[in-house]
């Protein structure tokens, strides 16, 4: 039997960045605010011994423990759909902070053409430009309606950039810090890209340049170039996270309280409401039901909608008959970029998580494709992490994987060998789609979310165009011998590629289309939010939490309106 | 929450640390900028004779018999052989690195989901074996010494070392029968783990001197780059590891 608690304004679910900025939000404005995380606490003072690859890099200390949830995938809804037994493709965050503990701070807002890029591409290209198996639409909110809050997040965060990029959506203020170092590494980008005729710029950075107060009052340090940064915490706080900004300030308010190792299982719904959640105790084993005014999910795009789902709220999106809207518009990224060998030594073990440069040149519709196959494209950058030896093996092509020459080519080339990347924007196709697992079963004995995806035409069109290109900067820079990414087939669960997983629990402008709407208010339930990267209609070219923030800035908005005045914010 | 230092410019955070903020972050920072600007030499035991003591002195914790050690210890050697580059996976004690892993969370597969029903599934899916690490290991050393006996007549650990490379090719083709797992899926887990010894932390057992980083030009553990980042001329930097903090 479940323990009833007396009830509090707001339950948020998840205290990674979207649930930190809710939480801080709205306990500032006076709420009283519970925050259920299933990890544990952790903060700067544990990541002293960091610089441990081993660990926390290849054995994904800091991410979700599968033994205890996973999800099944499969590529298509003929196969049988099979557990994620490890992690690899995407990296899921746990405990305080979540994934933005040990993410890299690229932060970006997506563009104005990615909010209205429905309409957008229909009048330029007219409505035929993808086939109606790509189910394009708009999010219901524009570039201009979030600017303040993409704002609001760049101060939060103090992020580090400068304003060079001509194409992306306008900026009433320019970054709260000055851009971070212009490594050699990263010149060699910049000239020979501008030397090809296109706009580079620092990669907007929350890895700070320099020490920084936020409107909160929370510091954030001077980022030391350590090369330790992504899949790590950072030891100086530099690395703009939950723990050091949003979660401290919602402490200071005497209105938060972060209870952990508290795994949410279910979201009570009566009529068009909900009344809290239920959640266990993953260390005493007790079962509790947490009443609150108003429920926030900020569990990440999989727990969100895996709870929508075992709750039952909303109707499961159907690829047969293309009914329901949740589990709807799954997107990932795709990577296309070059790899090119040097002959000269570079210093390629240190850098910083966002420590890079960028194009745009060929990102969302800022280059025509009337004459191409695909619509939208990537922001294509090179960054300087820091490579480190147990994953960076870099061998050219027909190099043996093993044995002496093996030995010799990778040793030679980890500090003569620099990539170029690029975030492919990925556009959402009927037969992609979440929804529940019939066989599977998480230690909780709830069915696991499970995933039907694969790469589309689109996908692959795209990431051969921004292949070329990126082979063709590889060749400005001066490499001896360049290699292309090797074109996508069909989207594999092996191997790392971006923890950039979209769509699920989409928003819009009305309930047939779309879960939540523009305050990411549930369209059934006026008093469920449900916020994170799962809103997202399509994936765009660039990076997520940028944009994740300020729609949560958004609905914090929402959520602190809704409380004075109920009913639905549209 | 951990207390903030207040909000010092960059230059003022590195000139104080160690004063106003040397709890929050410890002594490393420091040390990493002395040993940046000092370049201290290595206190590290040298070559030599430690190499030989720790290669025979480690007791095991998760193999039983000096056989199958010698399996594994062949095979590594020979996916990362010793060269006129620097020792081999032997020298830098990624046997005893495996050993141990094997009898940790990796081994036993603690943190990845393991319940069944088990089926093969479509390469796109992943691992799908109800075997663990350690007991795909235990079978895949087995099926070493089985195939050296039925091509040469002889133990995997007395073969020439074309001999050993021509069976390894064969578990890397995936032409080797093995149970509840393929071969080849036992000749990636080998040659990754061979990898991590090589270059994990040598608190972990492998890496022994640093000198799969010393190699490869890695500098390991060090706190900053900030004063060199900008550097055009390579860093030789003389490597640290977490158990000399
Ligand atoms: C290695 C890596 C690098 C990245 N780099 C970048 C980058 O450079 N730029 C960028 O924009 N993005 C990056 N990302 C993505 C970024 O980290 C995420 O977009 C962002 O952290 C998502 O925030 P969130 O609050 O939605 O989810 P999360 O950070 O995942 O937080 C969700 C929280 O919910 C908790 N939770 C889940 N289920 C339950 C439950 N049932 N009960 C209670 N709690 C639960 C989890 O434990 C977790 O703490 C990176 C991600 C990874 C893994
Ligand atoms: S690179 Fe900078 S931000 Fe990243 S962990 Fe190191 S010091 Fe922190």
């Amino acid at each position: 039997m479940a323990t009833t608690l007396p009830k509090v304004d707001v339950v948020v679910v998840g205290l990674g960045w979207t649930g930190g900025i809710i939480a801080a939000e709205c306990a500032k404005a006076g709420l009283k605010v519970i925050g259920l995380e299933r990890g544990r606490k952790r903060g700067t003072e544990d990541y002293q011994k960091i610089h441990d690859e081993y660990r926390y890099a290849v054995r994904y200390e800091l991410m979700q423990d599968l033994s205890k949830e996973t999800i099944t995938i499969r590529n298509n809804r003929k196969m049988p759909a099979l557990p994620m037994r490890q992690l690899s493709s995407f990296l899921l965050g746990d405990g305080l902070g979540g994934s933005g503990t040990h993410w890299n701070g690229h932060t970006w807002r997506f563009y104005p053409y990615d909010f209205q890029i429905k309409t957008m591409t229909d009048e330029k290209y007219g409505p035929n430009k993808l086939s109606s198996d790509y189910l394009l639409q708009d999010w219901g909110v524009t570039y201009d309606e979030l600017e303040p809050y993409f704002y609001k997040y760049d101060q939060t965060a103090g992020i580090s950039g400068e304003d060079k990029n001509p194409f992306w959506g306008k900026r009433a203020q320019d970054f709260p810090t000055p851009p971070m170092k212009r490594t050699p590494i990263l010149k060699k980008f910049e000239g020979a890209t501008k030397s090809l005729g296109y706009s580079p710029f620092m990669l907007p950075s929350a890895n700070l340049s320099e020490a920084y107060t936020n409107p909160d009052g929370e510091v954030i340090t001077a980022c030391q170039y350590c090369g330790f940064c992504e899949r790590f915490g950072c030891e100086y706080g530099a690395k703009t996270s939950p723990e050091i900004t949003v979660i401290p300030t919602a402490i200071k308010t005497g209105n938060f309280e972060a209870r952990f190792h508290a795994n949410v299982m279910e979201v009570i719904k009566s009529g068009n409401k909900v009344t809290g959640v239920r959640y266990l105790d993953t260390q005493s084993g007790e079962e509790f039901i947490q009443e609150a005014e108003v429920v926030v999910l900020a569990s990440y795009v999989m727990n969100n909608a895996k709870l929508l789902m075992v709750s039952n709220i909303g109707e499961q999106y159907d690829p047969e008959t293309g009914k329901g809207t949740l589990g709807k518009n799954y997107c990932y990224q795709i990577l296309p970029g070059a790899t090119g060998y040097f002959e000269e030594q570079m210093n390629t073990f240190m850098g910083a998580g966002a420590l890079g440069m960028s194009i745009d040149d060929y990102n969302a519709d800022n280059f025509d494709h009337s004459d191409l196959d695909f619509i939208h494209g990537g922001s294509i950058s090179i960054t300087q992490t820091g490579y480190r030896p147990i994953e960076t093996n870099p061998i050219q092509q027909g190099t043996p994987t093993w044995g002496a020459e093996f030995k010799k080519n990778s040793i030679y080339n980890y500090t003569r060998t620099l990539s170029i990347g690029a975030q492919g924007a990925s556009m959402p196709h009927k037969e992609n789609y979440l929804s529940l697992d019939s066989k599977y079963k998480d230690v909780y004995g709830l069915p696991l979310l499970q995933m039907t995806y694969n790469f589309t035409d689109q996908d692959r069109a795209l990431h051969k165009y921004i292949t070329e290109i990126s082979t063709n900067i590889m060749k400005e820079m001066g490499a001896k011998t360049i290699e292309g990414k090797v074109a996508i087939t069909d989207y594999d669960i092996v191997g790392y590629q971006t923890t950039h997983n979209t769509g699920g629990t989409i928003m819009g402008a009305n309930p047939e289309n779309s879960v939540v709407n523009p305050f990411l208010q549930h369209w059934d339930a006026e008093n469920l939010f449900v916020v994170g990267a799962g809103n997202f209609p399509h994936n765009g070219g660039y990076n997520p939490t940028g944009t994740v923030a300020a729609l949560a800035y958004k609905s914090a908005e929402g959520i602190i309106k809704y409380s004075k005045s109920g009913g639905s914010l549209v | 929450m951990t207390e903030k230092p207040k909000n010092y410019s960059r230059r003022d955070f590195l000139k104080t640390t160690g004063i106003a903020t040397g709890a929050l972050i410890g002594g490393g920072l420091i040390g990493g900028l002395v040993g940046l600007n000092a370049n201290k030499t290595d206190q590290e035991v040298s070559e030599g004779t430690i190499n030989h003591e720790m290669a025979t002195n480690q007791g095991f914790q998760f193999f039983q018999n000096q056989r199958e050690f010698d399996v594994l210890s062949n095979a590594t050697e020979r996916i990362f052989p010793k060269d006129d580059l620097g020792p081999g996976a032997i020298d830098l004690g990624v046997p005893y690195f495996i050993d141990r892993q094997l009898a940790a969370q990796y081994g036993s597969n603690t943190k990845e989901y393991m319940h069944g029903p088990f089926a093969v599934g479509a390469k796109t899916q992943g691992y799908q074996s109800r075997l663990t690490r350690a007991s795909i290991f235990r079978q895949g050393i087995a099926q070493l010494e089985e195939e050296a006996s039925k091509r040469f007549e002889k133990g995997f650990s007395s073969l020439e070392a074309e001999q050993m490379d021509e069976i390894l090719t064969a578990f890397q083709n995936d032409e080797v029968p093995m149970t509840g797992v393929t071969s080849a899926f036992f000749f990636r887990l080998l040659r990754t783990a061979t990898l991590e010894g090589a270059y994990a932390d040598p608190m972990y057992g492998g890496n022994r001197n640093m000198d799969g980083w010393k190699m490869k030009e890695f500098p390991g553990h060090q706190m900053a780059y900030i004063n060199v980042i900008e550097e055009e001329k390579f860093q030789k930097i003389e490597p640290k590891s977490l158990s000399g903090m």
